[in-house]
């Protein structure tokens, strides 16, 4: 195998920011090779600079031997790369050959030709053994099925290096396994492809090389084999850390949170939520597991006051808190690290002063009468930023400026330093480093030991596993099991979580 | 400008730097107003800038008919200031401005009431119109989802009409003159020389900027009113009532937009003359809400600006210039304003 692409001493600053300070990168020839890092690594830059988003300041980048100068994305492809992101693009009421096709269609004349579109969807589906319909709709499709359309789009425009941008955030552990097979599929046809994640059990099981970077700078460089996850830990972070968070055997209190029977509907009013039960006790981590989209949000969203429940009932300690206003549950005693950091917990063009004043306002010390005290926000603001640890020159800073780990930090310390009974925690560590990550576990543990009850919602299962006293397995807005820790296996609540009721259970 | 003058001080680039731009490229509809040659491209600037501040500037007058026509901007303005903040785009103040009037006009003509009382009571009825005004979008809003752009629009020629409508049919009216009675003199705010229309509205306009600053940045409920403007949703989930504070910011800008009216009545109009058609007093306030950048403290001087360009406009005539081309500098300077904030918008894009 050869060399399909070399990036040579690629150095590229933001201000006075090194993103990445001398970065060499290679990748053979139908090899899969990870690229992995905390946020902030440079990632993320380095392959933004190899689709053409940004330019390098320094060094060069070669394609089968050839130096290139890749400006704009569009230039990209023509080379033969192809991107996945994080987020989709794809056109929700379009077919998935309508989407495939999309910007380069086969026609006939001036017209369509739908025919043919469907037909190369259907013998690319036949190459790369994908399970597609190529007339279905995207919005029918599950989040797997449309990362696969994403894939197949490169496929058709003549991609030969895929990247693929955190494949595996949204995935569950059997569309994990086929993503897997769909990466050696890529492999064998002669595709190269590099994978970004933070996540090194992926990258253990799907990759042949891997590249670590550390603030800018690449720090190793290894065959997958040779790796072990504590050795990427040290090259990640810099130092040995231990990933798992220690939690002491405890007895767990009353109830503080009650669902009985509840039922939530979406905004396209069909039933995310369906009769849904159970509940949190003090001192006790409730992980509420399940694929991303089986009414996980809307029942938050309903929890918290922000979506109407239909049917059902939401109690906390015993009292009844079913359709209050937001801010009478907040006043019952629940915090919420919401799911949606930018939808439902920052104001990104507010400081973060005034960010810790968003669900405190209302109460003393925060406001006097009408007014409100911004000398105790920036007291309390500066606090959470030193114990926290949240990296900002300022509390007057807008939220905006701050990486996204560090705002997810800051959400997270402001709602754990509000008083309240119930912590409802929502992908609480998306998006945060590892350090950061078991910073934000240990509190959470720290909460649970002073008898809070703890709802972890996640969809990543590792967390779940690790946190969570019992689970609770959500499918398509019922509960599909609840397992206690000792119970907890990972296949089994995979198995769970695709609506699998037959083993474990009540 | 308290807790963060750094930053507001260089937002305050792009606008002066617009209103620059604009003065430079409206020298040459000057020019071409006065079919003045390219080489004479200077002397068409030194022309305009010329009319613009002798008729500002040279005499105590003038300055003070400049304030005349800024306080209603000034009202206007913040009414505006008050709905940008909150998201919403408030184009029924210039009804709002209208329902003010007749509310003061109105009140004005009662008879036998002491002047500070009487000052007060056209205040309070500018408040209660205007504020009735804002309301019904708001409510519309908030009940029904409709859009508060299109009721205002609407709610713009109610208002309109409602005026005519007192102003020529009914029993205030005057029917020597297309207007209604003047109001009372205890009605009519004291001017400081009786040879300029100024009077105390000006300082009371540039008081309640300070007061609206207050509100949106150091109270509870423009703190809320902020967070909705910015984030609805993340307001929402923060325990503010976001029906509840766009119903509230519409009616606050009505009502302030109202007073403004009412003081229009009691300081310069002193009666509710009938209109052909719009008196422009929330529309033209729109851009000077733009250019401060939504800042109640710069909007006064915004609004003097503003208030300095009307003022020109009929030495334009004068000049031999079109007086449209006040309105050619407004539209340069929002022309930039709004190219600065797209590409701060993309910005942002960007980086999320």
């Amino acid at each position: 195998m050869d060399d399909k692409l070399e990036m040579i001493n690629i150095s590229k600053a933001f201000a006075s920011v090194k993103a990445n300070e001398a970065v060499n990168f290679t990748l053979m020839h139908g090899e899969t090779h990870v690229l992995i890092g905390e946020n902030g690594a440079g990632k993320t830059t380095l392959m933004n600079i190899l689709y053409g988003l940004y330019q390098q300041d320094n060094g060069e980048i070669r394609i089968d031997g050839k130096a290139v100068k890749i400006k704009r994305p569009s230039e990209s492809i023509a080379h033969g790369i192809g991107m996945v992101h994080q987020h989709f693009m794809l056109v929700e009421n379009l077919t998935v050959a309508e989407n495939v096709v999309l910007g380069q269609e086969p026609r006939r004349g001036v017209v369509l030709d739908m025919k043919k579109a469907v037909e190369t969807v259907e013998s690319l589906c036949k190459q790369y053994r994908f399970e597609l319909d190529p007339s279905q709709r995207i919005e029918d499709l599950s989040v797997g099925k449309q990362q696969k359309v994403e894939i197949l789009k490169l496929l058709y425009r003549g991609a030969d290096i895929l990247i693929l941008d955190e494949p595996t955030a949204v995935l569950t552990p059997s569309e994990i396994d086929e993503l897997g097979k769909i990466i050696r599929k890529l492999n064998e046809e002669g595709k190269s492809v590099i994978l970004i994640t933070h996540k090194l059990r992926e990258v253990m099981a799907m990759s042949d090389r891997l590249t670590v970077l550390r603030r800018g700078r690449v720090t190793g460089h290894m065959r997958t084999e040779d790796a072990t996850i504590e050795k990427l830990v040290e090259m990640m972070v810099g130092k040995a850390l231990s990933l798992e968070v220690e939690i002491p055997e405890q007895e767990c209190g009353e109830g503080v949170l009650e669902v009985q029977n509840l039922v939530v509907r979406d905004s396209r009013g069909h039933n995310a939520v369906n009769a849904l039960n159970f509940c949190v006790h003090r001192g006790e981590i409730v992980g509420l597991a399940g694929v991303d989209g089986n009414g996980q949000s809307e029942f938050i969203e309903a929890l918290m006051g922000l979506r109407k429940v239909q049917s059902g009932k939401i109690s906390i300690l015993g009292k009844d808190i079913t359709n209050k206003q937001n801010r009478a549950i907040i006043d019952a005693g629940i915090s919420c690290v919401a799911e949606d950091r930018h939808k439902r917990a920052v104001v990104l063009e507010m400081s973060l002063t005034e960010n810790t004043l968003l669900g405190n306002f209302a109460h003393e010390p925060f406001s006097r009468g009408i007014w409100l005290d911004y000398g105790y926000a920036t007291k309390l603001t500066e606090k959470l930023i030193n114990e926290f640890d949240v990296r900002t020159p300022s509390s007057e800073v807008n939220v905006m400026w701050l990486s996204g780990g560090n705002q997810q930090k800051y959400v997270v310390a402001r709602e754990i330093s509000r008083p309240h009974e119930l912590l409802v925690a929502a992908q609480p560590t998306r998006g945060v480093d590892i350090g950061a990550k078991r910073f934000i576990h240990e509190q959470i543990v720290k909460g649970r030991a002073q008898g809070k009850g703890v709802l972890l919602v996640s969809t990543e299962l590792d967390e779940i596993l690790s946190l969570s006293d019992r689970i609770v397995v959500i499918y398509k807005g019922a509960v599909a099991g609840v397992l206690t820790r000792a119970q907890a296996d990972e296949r089994l609540i995979g198995s769970m979580m695709l609506g699998d009721k037959a083993e474990g259970g009540k | 400008m308290g807790r963060k003058t750094k930053t507001q001080a260089l937002s305050a680039v792009a606008p002066i730097f617009s209103i620059i731009v604009a003065l430079l490229a409206s020298a040459l509809f000057v020019m071409w107003a006065k079919s003045m040659s390219v080489s004479e491209y200077f002397s068409a600037l030194r022309l305009l800038l010329d009319i613009i501040i002798t008729e500002s500037l040279s005499t105590p007058q003038k300055f003070m008919e400049v304030l005349v026509y800024a306080t209603p901007l000034l009202f206007c303005g913040l009414a505006h200031i008050i709905c940008f903040r909150c998201g919403l785009f408030n184009i029924g103040v210039e009804g709002q401005f209208i329902m003010g009037m007749v509310g003061g006009a109105l009140i004005g003509q009662l008879q036998g009431v002491p002047m500070l009382l009487h000052i007060a009571l056209m205040v309070l009825a500018g408040i209660i119109c205007g504020g009735l005004w804002g309301f019904l979008p708001g409510i519309l809003k908030a009940k029904r989802g409709t859009n508060e752009v299109v009721v205002c629009i609407m709610t713009n020629f109610i208002a309109m009409y409602i005026s005519n409508y007192i102003a020529l049919r009914s029993v205030f009216a005057d029917s020597q003159h297309d207007s209604s009675y003047t109001i009372q003199p205890h009605a009519q705010l004291p001017r400081f020389v009786p040879t300029s229309r100024l009077n105390i509205s000006v300082f009371m306009a540039i008081i309640l900027a300070f007061c609206v600053y207050l509100l949106l940045f150091w109270s509870k409920r423009g703190f809320q009113i902020r967070a909705v403007g910015l984030n609805a949703s993340a307001a929402e989930a923060g325990g503010v009532n976001t029906t509840w504070n766009i119903v509230l910011a519409l009616v606050i800008s009505g009502a302030i937009a109202g007073v403004g009216g009412a003081l229009q009545i009691s300081g310069v109009q002193t009666r509710l003359i009938s209109m052909a058609s719009f008196p422009n007093y929330g529309f033209d306030a729109i851009p000077v809400a733009l250019l401060c950048n939504k800042n109640p403290l710069a909007c006064v001087l915004v609004a003097i600006l503003f208030g300095a360009l009307r003022n020109c406009s009929r030495m334009f005539q004068i000049e031999g210039i079109p007086k449209d081309i006040v309105y050619v500098i407004q539209a340069i300077i929002i022309f930039f304003v709004a190219a600065d904030l797209i590409t701060k918008h993309l910005n942002k894009r960007r980086r999320a």
